[in-house]
């Protein structure tokens, strides 16, 4: 069984299928159901024995590489979350085949949004390489 | 170690773990390295598991002891061991105290030796003192098993060759049993119920008001954890919870705690917010919160500190809700402006002022100051809270001006 990687950004993705504002803005009845939606995604996956794990991510984000020798790591902050390409989070899950992680992003994807219709929202899949990592 | 769990349990867990940090205190003061002590001991308790259903001990407690001292003999033996116990040969035989609230304070010592990081603290804190396993400490944590163990090794190693005959710094036991209570609302295991264990355990070793006014502060937050979260697991704030969901019977004996660190007139900051919390329990509903009596004991806590802002920004933050409830909003918000500096970043600074702006009526404001904490906060649970509060106070800006 492949273990897939669903990520989720901010402002990801090949094209913003529609924008939409952040979700402080929306009506606190859409808040709901978006919160309710992801929460029923991640209990549905657990059901069906497919979730190994979901995590949220702070938007703060902060570049780092080393300083060379006795020099401090350089750092810059990123850029603001709401235009910018960042990820916000991620679904892990253990599936049958590519078409099933496929069907679970998909299906994240038809979160409901401002207004209550689908977010529309580009999920990222990415596959797990089985193995311990060798490199970076 | 999950099958240690589930015999544990068979036996009665409880009066197990009461067990271990008798023995394993016993152990030390005779003179044993903490760290093969606390090796043998965990062997023990598993050989305790394997044999004591069929054949129970007449004495545990000497049972464990003697068979802790029979691995230890062991391990000396292989060449391994003859190494540490180079290291260790000034640790000369003690007197054995038989309190056993000596016990417990003993050992927290160890645990919470200065030279230990928290996370190291509060991880040897829960398995030497609390006989915890290390995958109840990994899950409670949310890091892998292998990782804790890491953690707990190494934190005993640093303890190898240290003089553990000293007394403590009794305010850094505190701190990391206030940590492990606070760790629980974001774990699975039951971390606040082990605090409160050890907290009690502790009062029981010092006279110290202070470790009652912790052990207070614990009961009277403790009580109101039934209804902090709605069935969806969405956070509740304190003014719109079901009081009648809070538990009575721990209020009542935070309450008696409290007095009695109380009269021993020795104000320290875990009594002073035991207060606080206990008024907030004592009312009724949330309009009838005594908040100048609140106002007065906050007042009381940033004096404990020459420079509040820097050295306890928390208790400044608390106070400006007090005075936003008692002189007014402007006046709330006033106090949290010395706070920018120190405390701008941090998502609670902009939820303070959210609630604050919300309690003078400029909604705009509340909702930016809501959206400013979501974009900060490190807790899911919280930053969907506020995420909904700076939604609720948009919706009922639109509302209004709908309505003009």
């Amino acid at each position: 069984m492949p273990k897939y990687l669903l990520l989720k950004h901010y402002r990801g993705g090949p094209e913003p299928h529609h924008p939409f504002p952040p979700m402080d803005q929306w009506a606190p009845e859409d808040v709901e159901a978006h919160m309710a939606f992801l929460r029923h995604v991640g209990e549905l996956l657990e059901e069906r024995g497919e979730l190994v794990g979901v995590q949220a991510l702070t938007p703060a984000q902060t570049w780092v590489r080393y300083g060379g020798p006795d020099a401090a790591p350089v750092t810059t902050d990123g850029p603001l979350p709401e235009t910018s390409d960042l990820v916000a989070g991620w679904y892990m899950i253990d599936v049958e085949s590519h078409e099933r992680a496929v069907e679970v992003a998909a299906y994240i994807s038809s979160e409901p949004g401002p207004g209550g219709g689908p977010l529309y929202e580009w999920i990222d899949v990415r596959e797990i390489m089985s193995g311990e990592p060798s490199d970076g | 170690m999950s099958a240690l769990d589930e015999s544990t349990r068979r036996l009665d867990e409880g009066a197990l773990r009461a067990l271990v940090p008798r023995v394993l205190a016993g152990l030390v003061r005779r003179g044993e390295d903490f760290d093969a002590a606390e090796d043998a001991l965990q062997e023990a308790l598993l050989e305790a598991l394997r044999v004591w259903p069929e054949h129970p001990p007449r004495d545990p407690r000497a049972w464990l002891a003697t068979v802790a001292t029979r691995r230890l003999v062991d391990a000396r033996r292989s060449e391994a061991a003859r190494h540490r116990r180079e290291e260790a040969t000034h640790a000369e035989p003690r007197p054995a105290a038989t309190e056993e609230g000596d016990d417990t304070l003993f050992l927290l010592f160890c645990c919470c030796h200065p030279d230990l990081a928290p996370a190291s603290q509060v991880a040897l804190t829960l398995r030497a003192v609390g006989g915890l396993t290390t995958r109840e400490i990994a899950d409670a944590f949310y890091v892998p098993e292998a990782t804790m163990a890491q953690r707990i090794s190494r934190a005993k190693r640093t303890l190898r060759g240290r003089r553990l005959d000293q007394p403590g710094d009794l305010a850094v036991v505190l701190r990391v049993l206030y940590l492990v209570y606070t760790a629980s609302h974001a774990g699975r295991m039951d971390l606040a119920g082990e605090a409160i264990r050890l907290a009690r355990q502790l009062t029981l070793a010092t006279e110290e008001p202070e470790a009652r006014g912790l052990l207070a502060l614990m009961l009277l937050n403790h009580a109101r954890l039934p209804a902090r979260l709605d069935p969806e697991g969405r956070i509740v704030t304190l003014d719109r919870q079901d009081r009648g969901l809070w538990d009575r019977r721990e209020i009542a004996e935070g309450a008696r705690v409290l007095q009695s660190a109380l009269a021993v007139q020795r104000p320290g900051r875990y009594q002073v917010e035991a207060a606080i919390a206990a008024l907030h329990d004592d009312a009724v509903s949330a309009k009838e919160t005594d908040w100048p009596q609140i106002l007065a004991w906050y007042d009381d806590l940033v004096a404990l500190t020459d420079d509040p802002v820097r050295q306890d920004p928390a208790a400044v933050l608390g106070r400006a809700v007090a005075v936003g409830h008692v002189l007014g909003a402007a006046a709330g918000l006033r106090e949290t402006d010395r706070l920018r500096e120190v405390l701008g970043e941090r998502h609670r600074w902009h939820a303070v002022r959210g609630h604050l702006h919300e309690l003078s009526g400029d909604l705009p404001a509340a909702a930016t100051a809501y959206a400013d904490a979501a974009r900060r906060a490190t807790d899911v649970a919280e930053r969907d809270h506020l995420v909904r509060q700076a939604a609720r106070a948009r919706a009922a800006e639109l509302c209004n001006r709908e309505t003009l």
